[in-house]
């Protein structure tokens, strides 16, 4: 736990405002941080040189409607020289953007992707933005938690257009 | 000029379409479109209790069920706090291993097979037959066995199920070796692979590249070792790496793979210790099923649990293993109900595929058949 310690607390000492809260649940650490200040923070986590998150885990949505703002972004990273794990949390509203980290780590590229296309959540600088998983024209984004499981035209009846 | 290959080409395996713009026979640019196989799992799991999602994550990557089934139930074990058995702690560990070596038995069939070394597949599907056959007896089931619960393992191995493991495992190295004399030194093999897709360390963590092709790159990082789960601390194995990052050396690496799962299944095997294969908690396992044909309270127990499911705390996790084609985690976050809030599916394939563009461009057309194999993707967990 010492060199996780040692990632809240670099944090903590230098983007003091940016924390908002720092929780453990199970041994694993999750800080929250503002949305402004993600690429500030994921930069400095990357090229530090004690703390080396060169690892971007994963990188997805969540949901919390209705609660306001409504949607989060998590980051999980990986240390894989200290063999340590860390999750960021920021929250984005509605219709609100959120700075991408494609340039920190290559592979946000593809997870931004799937986060705008199932959540709608937009990310600022990234290079190529488009729906991944879903195709162009589809209508809506199914992880949100007011979009139906079984999709919004099951009761109606399926005519083809001729 | 600009070509379409895939979603219906055989050696995009499975559904995946690459537009690949080329100058004379160099790729230019390449971009791949994953989404054809899209299920909507993470959505479906969010309406299914926690029992009822296991069989959704045999369907990922349909090549490694019991090692998806793992994942999952390590993060809902993580997440309850609960602790298993060391029997079935040990009993996941040989099934996740001879799984593995299914896998990259697959992988090493077709991959040699989309290159043109036919020979190798029927090899290679004779073994990987003897293992679905032991997860028959074991659990019931071949490609989707649904073999692992919540606390444990579904039930106990049958009469004399150890001895067919043990002859297994003492055959497998000798067929490796049969394996290898028909590519490790095959001048044509060598051609297509050695030099072909290369990608630096770098590269490789930098989108996010794990598993053995990872590894081949030179990085020794392996979740097995890095974040041990299952006991996997108390077994003897080494990770093979590689050095140049090339077909070649994925190649080497998944081989070494293969032999060092089936010293740990053999490991497993002669340690194998006596004991429950479930935790006995009445929120959240089954009963056992003589119980529930005899005793009242079995009944209940077993009735409330099958239609409601439990109730975990509130709180977030992420539990992730070594699948055969890299890190699987799972990251699940529960608000308290019966089901989770949110089920998010890290797969390895779908980071490795986004290195497919860095790997290939600037190499001629031919050689995206033999990347492509060597990456070893499975659409099922790419589009989940």
């Amino acid at each position: 736990m010492v060199e996780i310690n040692l990632a809240v607390k670099k944090l903590k000492e230098k983007f003091q405002n940016s924390i908002l809260e720092i929780s453990t649940f199970r041994g694993e650490v999750t800080v929250l941080v503002s949305k402004g200040e993600i690429f500030e923070i994921g930069k400095f986590l990357h090229s530090d040189p004690d703390l080396q998150y060169h690892l971007l885990t994963d990188l997805c949505g969540l949901d919390l409607f209705p609660q306001v703002p409504r949607f989060e972004v998590v980051y999980h990273l990986c240390s894989i020289k200290n063999n340590q794990r860390l999750r960021l949390r920021t929250k984005v509203g509605d219709n609100e953007s959120i700075s991408s980290v494609e340039s920190i780590w290559k592979v946000a590229n593809w997870y931004e992707r799937e986060v705008y296309d199932l959540f709608g959540i937009s990310f600022e600088n990234h290079p190529d933005l488009r729906r991944i998983l879903l195709w162009d024209g589809f209508e809506g984004h199914p992880l949100r938690k007011d979009y139906p499981v079984e999709g919004p035209d099951f009761n109606k009846p399926f005519i083809p257009e001729v | 000029m600009t070509i379409n290959m895939g979603p219906q080409h055989p050696a995009t395996h499975g559904v995946l379409r690459i537009v690949l713009e080329l100058d004379g026979e160099i790729i230019v640019k390449a971009i791949p479109h994953p989404g054809h196989l899209h299920r909507g799992m993470e959505k479906l799991a969010e309406s299914k209790t926690y029992h009822q999602a296991i069989p959704l994550t045999d369907r990922l990557d349909y090549t490694n069920a019991m090692g998806n089934n793992l994942a999952y139930v390590l993060a809902v074990e993580k997440l309850l706090g609960i602790e298993v058995p060391k029997r079935a702690q040990y009993i996941r560990v040989m099934m996740a291993e001879l799984q593995r070596i299914a896998a990259h038995l697959i992988w090493l069939g077709t991959h040699a097979l989309d290159i043109g070394a036919m020979t190798l597949i029927f090899y290679n599907f004779r073994e990987r037959e003897q293992i679905l056959r032991i997860f028959e007896e074991v659990a019931g089931g071949r490609l989707t066995p649904t073999y692992l619960r919540i606390g444990g393992v579904s039930k106990d191995f049958p009469d004399g199920i150890e001895e067919k493991i043990k002859s297994f495992v003492q055959a497998f190295p000798g067929h490796v070796k049969e394996y290898e004399t028909l590519l490790t030194k095959n001048i044509i093999w060598l051609k297509r692979t050695k030099g072909v897709g290369v990608i630096s360390k770098e590269d490789a963590i930098s989108w996010g590249v794990t598993g053995p092709t990872l590894r081949g790159s030179g990085v020794k990082y392996d979740v097995r070792k890095a974040f041990p789960y299952s006991s996997y601390e108390k077994f003897d194995f080494d990770i093979p790496i590689g050095s140049v990052g090339d077909v070649y050396d994925r190649y080497t690496v998944r081989l070494r793979e293969m032999e060092w799962s089936n010293s740990i299944v053999e490991q497993a095997l002669e340690r194998l210790p006596k004991g429950p294969i479930i935790t006995n908690d009445p929120r959240i396992t089954l009963p056992p099923k003589d119980d529930v044909t005899r005793d009242i309270a079995s009944l209940i127990r077993q009735f409330k649990i099958v239609s409601e499911g439990f109730q975990p705390p509130v709180g977030e996790v992420y539990a992730s293993v070594e699948a055969s084609k890299g890190e699987l985690g799972f990251y699940i976050v529960s608000d308290g109900s019966n089901h989770p809030f949110r089920f998010r599916i890290r797969t390895p394939s779908f980071a490795n595929l986004s290195a497919l563009p860095k790997m290939i461009e600037g190499s001629l057309i031919a050689d995206v058949i033999s990347v492509i194999g060597s990456i070893d993707i499975v659409l099922g967990e790419i589009d989940r």
